[in-house]
């Protein structure tokens, strides 16, 4: 009886440990965004931090639309290439998943994930800005898009890997060719599930600093030229924050809300994309 | 008698046709692959004038003086092992309970919104988490954490000196955070796998939740936890921007883990853009190389772990 109720008491001990370090994990992620909210406020309150290039210290109307701009155009040149390449290689490892090639390809798309981001950005320094001796956004996108394209592979993999059997056997049994059935059928029923990597990607590289730094390093004026230096918004964070200067420092907690706020929309937009392909892909 | 059976009617081969499809796909997903050889053999191209002017003893040697031209790469490798190492003994106990957690049967709303919770904590930029560790962390951790244990504990060689805010262990609890999402998620994955039956039988031999879990479900699944691990491991090596801002970037190897220092990914972000010249600029990149490759080796260790055991739980 006593040892019962020791086991008892072991089993409650141990579970109050997990409750509680569960919670425990949650609580970065609250006083992460509360404080970005906190701080970020007063800059975003302000209508012309939206509207105006980056002034001088002690120059009120500052803002990061340059930025926000950079960061769009660098992201949307690497999803350009990231995205299709992605998607089709995604589709050739769920369609042959079993030929030999199709391991490697996976095991390398698995590896790449996991490749150290700054290492992306000399790589994409070493072929696109030291030929042409001078930084651009073109080279930021290259090394963006070598880290998104990992993404893309594997949620397409996987999408098309949800879509049931029968659908594909039922376009084969009425003597479809492979690719007919594939482009089709196939990929159109698992189009959310694509999109919901693509936008994945998409989230992370938008977040990514380290790539940047001496690819497009940044760019106080507002440019929109691709092979010039451009300005991104995680840029701003990174060497804003790091600044004696309050002024700049609000700045970087700006740019710092806006950017959580456009990846989380991005991640929670996936996310209901994704629960809408499992629901689809139940009633296939 | 394999004779007899082979002395069959000779079936003609179906005549060959291109699957042109496939090999249009196929020829595209080579794009993975060849970006994974083409980055290392890059950086080691940009690497060598320095890996022939130093040779392996860069790996070994402590200085680093850009105007005289003398590198070495220990104080920033000792930097990147000591903080992923400190971030995976924080994460690890944490990052256990919460895949313990979410691989639970029964309340899966709450288990849905919890596992949502630690995935946006992975979508969190890095740089967002830097600027909240410099500004909200590090002073909390200076005040509550180190003050505190070197006060206590300042007789350990390691816990003694002057705490700072920008050190080595606030480096590393940054990384725990940012590396508890893979912990988590994966070791959730290969709890999952663990076949019902085995969890089943010891809840019908009388065994309490954590009797079944610490004696059946951990050991099953524990090669699949140390993959999780090994993969996070990775994550920490390599992440760049957060440690960048936290750890104090100090050339040296520090003495306490209170003290700054340095680690390989934050020394590339601080000085390559200012690196002129022929060597330097190559040391710098030597570093990257030495990071990826023992980066894409961690990871290649992990996956292949965390696969086998998955493997074995489908057998």
């Amino acid at each position: 009886m006593n040892r019962n109720v020791w086991r008892r008491f072991k089993n409650n001990a141990a579970l109050s440990i997990v409750y509680a370090f569960t919670g425990l994990a949650l609580v970065p992620l609250g006083l992460v965004l509360w404080y970005t909210i906190i701080k970020g406020l007063p800059a975003v309150s302000h209508p012309e931090f939206f509207f105006n290039v980056e002034r001088p210290v002690g120059i009120p109307g500052s803002g990061i639309s340059h930025a926000i701009v950079g960061t769009a155009m660098m992201v949307g040149m690497a999803s350009l290439v990231a995205i299709p390449v992605g998607v089709v290689s995604g589709v050739y490892l769920a369609e042959y998943g079993h030929a030999r090639w199709a391991t490697w390809v996976r095991l390398a798309s698995d590896v790449l994930v996991g490749a150290p981001s700054i290492a992306l950005g000399l790589f994409a320094y070493a072929i696109l800005v030291v030929p042409f001796h001078h930084y651009s956004a073109i080279s930021a996108s290259a090394a963006l898009s070598i880290l998104m394209l990992p993404v893309v592979i594997r949620t397409t993999e996987s999408a098309v890997g949800l879509i049931p059997r029968g659908l594909r056997e039922s376009g084969l049994a009425l003597g479809l060719p492979r690719w007919r059935v594939s482009l089709q059928l196939i990929v159109p029923a698992a189009a959310p599930g694509v999109i919901t990597g693509a936008l994945l990607a998409v989230a992370r590289a938008a977040g990514e600093t380290a790539p940047l730094l001496f690819t497009a390093f940044g760019n106080p004026l507002w440019s929109l030229d691709p092979t010039h230096a451009m300005s991104a918004l995680p840029l701003i964070v990174f060497r804003d924050a790091l600044t004696p200067y309050k002024e700049l420092q609000d700045q970087a907690w700006g740019a710092a809300l806006v950017l959580v706020t456009m990846v989380l929309v991005i991640n929670l937009a996936s996310r209901w994309v994704l629960r809408r392909q499992i629901r689809l892909a139940g009633q296939l | 008698l394999s004779a007899v059976v082979d002395a069959g009617p000779k079936v003609p081969a179906a005549p060959k046709t291109i699957d042109r499809y496939r090999t249009f796909t196929a020829f595209v997903s080579c794009a993975a692959p060849a970006a994974l050889i083409v980055i290392v053999l890059t950086l080691l191209q940009q690497a060598l004038p320095a890996i022939s002017h130093y040779g392996a003893a860069f790996l070994v040697r402590t200085a680093w003086n850009p105007v005289t031209l003398d590198f070495g790469a220990l104080p920033y490798i000792y930097g990147t092992v000591l903080t992923s190492a400190i971030a995976i003994a924080i994460a690890l106990p944490v990052g256990l309970a919460v895949s313990l957690f979410l691989a639970e049967q029964g309340a899966q709303g709450v288990r849905g919104a919890m596992g949502t919770g630690v995935e946006l904590l992975a979508a969190i930029p890095s740089v967002v988490f830097g600027i909240w560790a410099l500004y909200v962390l590090a002073p909390f951790s200076l005040e509550h954490l180190e003050t505190p244990i070197t006060e206590r504990l300042g007789f350990i060689g390691f816990l003694s000196g002057a705490p700072r805010q920008t050190s080595i262990f606030t480096a590393s609890l940054v990384l725990a955070i940012m590396i508890l999402p893979t912990l988590s998620a994966v070791s959730r994955d290969v709890i999952r796998a663990v076949p019902r039956g085995l969890r089943e039988s010891s809840v019908a031999l009388g065994a309490t939740w954590w009797e079944t879990t610490w004696r059946v479900l951990l050991p099953a699944a524990r090669a699949g936890i140390f993959g999780a691990t090994v993969l996070a491991l990775g994550r920490a090596l390599g992440e760049t921007i957060a440690v960048t801002m936290v750890i104090g970037n100090r050339d040296e190897i520090p003495p306490s883990i209170f003290s700054p220092g340095y680690t390989l990914a934050s020394k590339i972000a601080n000085e390559f853009s200012e690196a002129t010249g022929n060597l330097y600029p190559s040391a710098l990149i030597e570093l990257g190389l030495v990071l990826i490759l023992v980066t894409l080796t961690v990871n290649l260790i992990a996956l292949l772990l965390v696969r086998s055991t998955q493997a074995r739980m489908a057998a």
